[in-house]
């Protein structure tokens, strides 16, 4: 059994209990704990079931790469599932639950899988479940969903808020172990602004537990004396319980901070994620253990020979009273040594080697531990709990030649340094063949900007296993650093240590060497997935022999936990399967995030009302107070009409029709871009842009203009006005502003950079609202200041004053075809002009009117609008706007683009209006079809719907649409199929609906 | 013109610093030629200040010049003194090219103050707020959109947005400013 120690755990605190619940039991612990260790400490070793087959799951290591330990955390807003117990650390009122099983995790009936595992290995996903097809969505479907996955999904919005922070460091090291605390302080000495993350809460990584000497005391005070010299240090920034993420390109790095995952009482975001841009990044992100794979190796109670000594050291934790050590290295006798230190029993130390081990092995018989040479473990008995190990010849085939009883097994493949921020940016690896590793291949290094490299490798993650040899490998690390940054390396003194004389390790892939298929089945490389030796063999002999292909046809190394423990393990596997050398079989690529970061901390402060920007009129509150119903048009809100009480939008679109043209309408068009064009050679410039002639416009005037792209399609439209000599006002449409901005620019700055223009984006200086019906000039006449007569502003002029004592802009233009006014403000006065409006308006009935109602009236008028009869492929020729197309003019942007033979083709459909013959309204998007087929076997059309509506003017559907040789065929009906079984008949006649004569905006 | 209101009159928050909408505030557009003496002595006419160099800053209460890039400078004067300022730039450089534009109210401007202000900053520009300093204005984004900041006085700062994406940036600033948030680093 698993319990507490009555003495040792340097992490935790026995003066202050913590109280949590797992699976709804109450259970106790010490502040310090991880749920791992806490859960240990109250004999609970079994924490989880694994994903396929649904068996026992015990920890089985210490830290960030544990793969069974995964828990359904916390409640409501707060769950979050898949949290690892090892690196959870607790706290009062922590609630935990296991996952994947059902109905608990004692009893659970999906280990009915396990049974079926002959019938279910790897790949299998991609063998059955084909057939019969109707079974796929009735029965395959649901069960898998319902089975897939480990932890549940959260149902409840998240209730803690995240953030970000921007950072920059000459030398960022991630890693605060010895190795990470050397380099940093090398790098600071030497004058660099240095940034150290440590993931964990306590620094020092290994060296505590490992023990061993520096200078003469024990390596833990080497630890703290190095901390307060970098704390004391104002070019050092120091974080812990921050993860380096990944290593991006040109030295951007991201950090994983966790604030309150430890203490949820706290106020503030509960992570915080680093953005980072350093100059130079130290990797000391240490090494992992790797198991080692016999059978029988994924029972509750087997456990890495690290992890099940760090539980003593770090937590006062003992996993078992009999303790088994099996490993092909020297470092797992420390774990016998600390499992006796403890008054625990370590009934046998299983060498795989045939020579055996060192200095180790020979304190470890001192210790009066029996150890035994060239042996392995053929099999380890018990279901949810350790019972035996029945010991076997490594050499042989797994023939038992004796079984001793034990309820924990510590294990030990040997150990592979960290590579994966190495590799994240392109950093390659080198096969270490004397140490059996990975290690980074510092020839061929992540290269920056210039081509030169920008992150170095440093300690146990660059392969140097020794401590003190590791400090030596982190001071050159730092010395590198700050001379790739042109400073010069301080000198440091290191520590005085002693090199331990340990005997080579050798490599073991399979225990025992010549086990059968019935022991490879058993034998687990990937904890979480289940995938097995056998899988990895399978998938080899099924043709998938890239390691790519191996990981995704077995699904190793894809759980969540990204294979850690399983990643060498499997790849040496497939290499003896394929007969190749473990370097010619490589890794699978590594990507970030090294282990997985909430979805929170990725959005930031981007979610509910700041996910995205909104943009507002400076109306917009009057429009929310009054019923307004928004549409998007890009990031702006505007109103696409306003919804009295009872009314449906389409009777509001309606009322506010009829209103407008009846009396008097009052529209928000503050949005519209509005770009200030001025210079000496405003008009040229313009008379390039536009396809009308705009150098001749007075100023005073406005003309209604057209802007093609270079390659003749209408990309814009707008009303420029001329305001003085130099100085012209285009307007653009609202999702136009920024980029007809932009279009303008890049022209100038590129292709007439001589020319003298300059034009500055006005469109949020100005608020603007088009006063419209056959009472416009009435209302603008009650605010008084300014001539607004037929005589003194005609139809597309334009004139300044104080209206109403507001500083306005008048234009006298019109889009619904009424009598018409837009009227500019400076955005400050723009809702107190509304107002204004509204209130000497009510007597004419001012009715606020939105983007539909002012949609549907300028298609009564036959006007166009980009986006409904533009799609980017018209040319102003297709809509009957030839008129706006100057002959004069030598060029143009678009002037030879349209001169092509296929945009001059008559056989273009053309701009015609629709006019259905029941008066339904024909439904967007509709084509109108002709007779026969095509190639392709489908119907022939000869037209398309562009726009189309209701209009309550006229009591009927209109639209507007391209027809083939349209304007030639007049009267004519053609037939538009729906989606709803019905087909609209309509008959071509002119986009004029209303007021063909235009009498009513020349009153 | 008596009801002239800015975005988010008198919007305030306190947290980790104090975020405050700053009003309406006078601001020009001025395109030119920067280094021509006509154009220098105008500016100074209208601001009070000299032309400040790449990346430059100067403010003297609400009045100062701000570069905004090799042919752009932002002109700062009292709201209401905003046209007029146009008025005398462009009479002060008539028969010249440039270009003036009163660009007052399209235009937001909130303060962050406090010891802890230059890390609310820095948790939304990607800005190395380390060593920012007085007399330097940044021209970037705050989260989503487009801003401009300078320190206006010791650990107070003036971010300037469109007018339209006030109440994102307000809504920003508040979640960045929140109590417990501090980073601990500037």
């Amino acid at each position: 059994m698993s319990t507490r120690l009555t003495h040792g755990g340097r992490r935790i605190d026995r003066s202050k209990p913590v109280t949590f619940s797992f699976n709804g039991k109450s259970l106790k612990g010490f502040q310090g704990d991880t749920l791992a260790s806490a859960l240990l400490a109250n004999d609970q070793m079994m924490m989880g079931r694994s994903f396929k087959y649904h068996r026992p799951r015990g920890v089985v290591a210490s830290g960030a790469e544990e793969p069974n330990a995964l828990m359904n955390m916390g409640e409501g807003g707060k769950f979050e599932p898949n949290q690892r117990a090892t690196t959870t650390e607790v706290f009062d009122g922590l609630a935990a639950k296991s996952q994947n099983h059902w109905p608990n995790l004692e009893f659970d009936i999906g280990v009915i899988n396990n049974s079926f595992a002959r019938f279910l290995p790897a790949g299998f996903y991609y063998k059955t479940f084909l057939f019969p097809r109707f079974a796929w969505k009735h029965i395959y479907e649901p069960f898998i969903r319902q089975s897939a996955g480990l932890g549940q999904a959260p149902k409840a919005r998240d209730a803690d808020t995240y953030e970000h922070f921007y950072f920059f460091a000459d030398v960022a090291v991630i890693g605060g172990g010895l190795a990470g605390l050397q380099a940093a302080k090398t790098a600071a000495l030497s004058g660099a602004k240095v940034l150290l993350m440590e993931q964990d809460p306590f620094w020092g990584g290994r060296a505590a537990v490992d023990g061993g000497e520096l200078d003469g005391a024990p390596a833990a005070e080497y630890v703290s004396r190095l901390v307060a010299e970098l704390e004391a240090m104002e070019n050092v920034t120091l974080r812990t319980r921050m993860m380096g993420a990944g290593v991006y390109d040109h030295g951007y790095l991201l950090g994983y901070e966790r604030l309150r995952d430890h203490a949820p009482e706290l106020a503030g975001p509960r992570h915080r994620l680093w953005k980072i841009r350093a100059s130079q990044i130290i990797t000391a992100s240490g090494a992992i253990e790797r198991p080692l794979s016999f059978a029988g190796n994924d029972i509750p109670g087997v456990m890495l020979a690290g992890a099940l000594r760090d539980y003593i050291a770090d937590y006062g934790v003992s996993a078992g009273d009999r303790v088994v050590v099996v490993t092909n290295n020297d470092d797992a006798y420390k774990t016998a040594m600390a499992v006796k230190a403890a008054g625990l029993d370590v009934p046998v130390i299983l060498d795989a080697r045939a020579g055996g081990g060192g200095a180790a092995a020979d304190a470890a018989r001192a210790a009066g531990i029996r150890v035994e040479n060239g042996k392995a473990i053929a099999k380890v008995t018990g279901g949810k709990r350790v019972k035996s190990v029945k010991i076997c010849a490594q050499a042989g085939e797994g023939g038992v030649l004796e079984e001793i009883a034990c309820d924990a097994v510590a294990m030990s493949g040997g150990w592979s340094p960290v590579v994966h921020l190495w590799s994240h940016c392109g950093g390659k690896l080198v096969w270490d063949e004397e140490h059996a590793m990975f290690r980074p291949d510092e020839t061929r290094p992540p290269l920056g900007a210039t081509g030169e490299g920008f992150v170095i490798p440093a300690g146990a993650a660059n392969g140097v296993m020794d401590m003190g040899v590791g400090l030596a490998d982190a001071d050159h690390a730092g010395r590198k650093a700050v001379e790739a940054l042109g400073l010069t390396a301080k000198a440091v003194k290191l520590p005085e240590f002693e090199q331990a004389a340990e005997a080579p390790l050798e490599p073991v892939w399979m225990m025992p060497q010549g086990a059968g298929p019935k022991l490879r089945m058993k034998a687990w490389l990937d904890y979480q997935n289940d995938v097995k030796v056998s899988d990895v063999q399978l998938a080899a002999q099924e043709g998938y022999e890239s390691v790519e292909h191996t990981k995704r046809y077995t699904t190793l190394g894809m759980a969540t936990d990204q294979g850690k423990l399983s990643n060498i393990n499997g790849l040496a596997v497939l290499s003896e399967t394929l007969g190749q050398a473990i370097p010619e079989t490589g890794t699978t690529t590594f990507r970030p995030p090294y282990t997985p970061i909430s979805i929170g901390s990725i959005a930031g402060e981007a979610r509910g009302a700041v996910f995205q920007p909104l943009r507002r009129t400076p109306m917009h509150d009057w429009h929310e107070a009054n019923g307004a119903y928004f549409e998007p048009v890009g990031q702006w809100r505007r109103a696409y009409t306003y919804q009295r009480a009872g009314e449906s939008v389409h009777e509001a679109v309606n009322r506010e029709i009829l209103a407008t043209r009846e009396s008097l309408g009052l529209l928000d068009a503050s949005t519209l871009g509005k770009l200030i064009v001025k210079g000496p050679d405003a008009g040229k410039f313009l008379d390039m842009l536009y396809t009308n002639m705009m150098s001749t416009l007075k100023p005073g005037k406005c003309r209604y203009g057209l802007m093609c792209s270079e390659n003749g399609f209408l990309s814009d439209d707008g009303v420029v006005v001329r305001l003085d000599e130099e100085t012209f006002l285009c307007h653009t449409t609202t999702g136009g502003a920024e980029r007809i901005h932009g279009h303008m620019e890049e022209w100038l700055q590129t292709e007439w950079w001589d020319w003298q223009v300059y034009v500055t984006n006005a469109t949020e200086q100005w608020a603007q609202i088009g006063v419209v019906g056959p009472n416009s000039r009435k209302v603008l006449e009650k605010l008084g200041g300014v001539d607004v007569s037929k005589e003194a502003l005609g139809f597309m002029e334009y004139t300044a004053g104080k209206l109403g004592g507001f500083d306005a802009r008048i234009f006298r233009i019109s889009f619904a075809g009424e009598l018409s006014y837009e009227i500019a403000v400076p955005a400050s006065q723009g809702r107190a002009l509304w107002d204004a409006l509204f209130e000497a308006g009510a007597e004419f009935n001012a009715t606020a009117y939105g983007t539909e109602a002012m949609h549907v009236m300028r298609a009564e008028k036959g006007f166009i609008m980009i986006g409904d009869e533009t799609d980017g492929t018209i040319i102003p020729q297709d809509l009957g706007l030839s008129w706006a197309i100057s002959k004069k003019k030598e060029d143009f942007l678009g002037k030879r683009a349209q001169e092509r033979a296929f945009m001059a083709d008559p056989e273009r459909w053309q701009l015609v209006g629709l006019e259905t013959v029941d008066g339904s309204v024909i439904p967007d998007g509709a084509y109108a079809v002709a007779e026969g087929k095509n190639a392709n076997g489908q119907r022939n059309v000869q037209g398309r719907v562009t726009s189309t509506y209701f209009s309550p003017t006229l009591g009927k559907g209109i639209a507007m649409g391209l027809i083939h040789k349209g304007p030639e065929r007049m009267g004519e009906t053609v037939d538009f199929p729906g989606t709803d079984g019905k087909t609209y008949t309509a008959k071509i006649v002119s986009a004029v609906f209303y007021d063909p004569e235009g009498e009513k905006q020349n009153v | 013109m008596s009801d002239v209101r800015s975005a988010l009159a008198g919007a305030s928050f306190e947290g980790i610093a104090r975020v405050k909408e700053a009003g309406l505030r006078g601001m020009i557009s001025f395109r030119g030629d920067l280094s021509a003496s006509k154009v220098k002595a105008a500016l100074k006419a209208v601001s009070g200040v000299d032309m400040p160099g790449q990346r430059g800053c100067v403010v003297n209460g609400e009045s100062g010049l701000a570069w905004m890039s090799p042919d752009e400078v932002l002109v700062m004067v009292p709201h209401d003194e905003a046209d007029g300022a146009v008025e005398k730039l462009n009479k002060a450089l008539k028969g010249q090219h440039f270009m003036a534009e009163n660009v007052s109210d399209a235009r937001a401007v909130f303060t962050v103050s406090g010891k802890h202000a230059r890390e609310v900053i820095a948790k939304l520009a990607p800005v190395d707020m380390s060593g920012f300093q007085a007399g330097e204005i940044r021209r970037t984004r705050i989260a989503q959109v487009a801003a401009a900041f300078w320190m206006h006085e010791a650990d107070a700062l003036t971010v300037v947005c469109f007018r339209s994406g006030a109440e994102y940036m307000f809504g920003t600033l508040k979640i960045a400013a929140q109590t417990g948030s501090e980073v601990g680093v500037y």
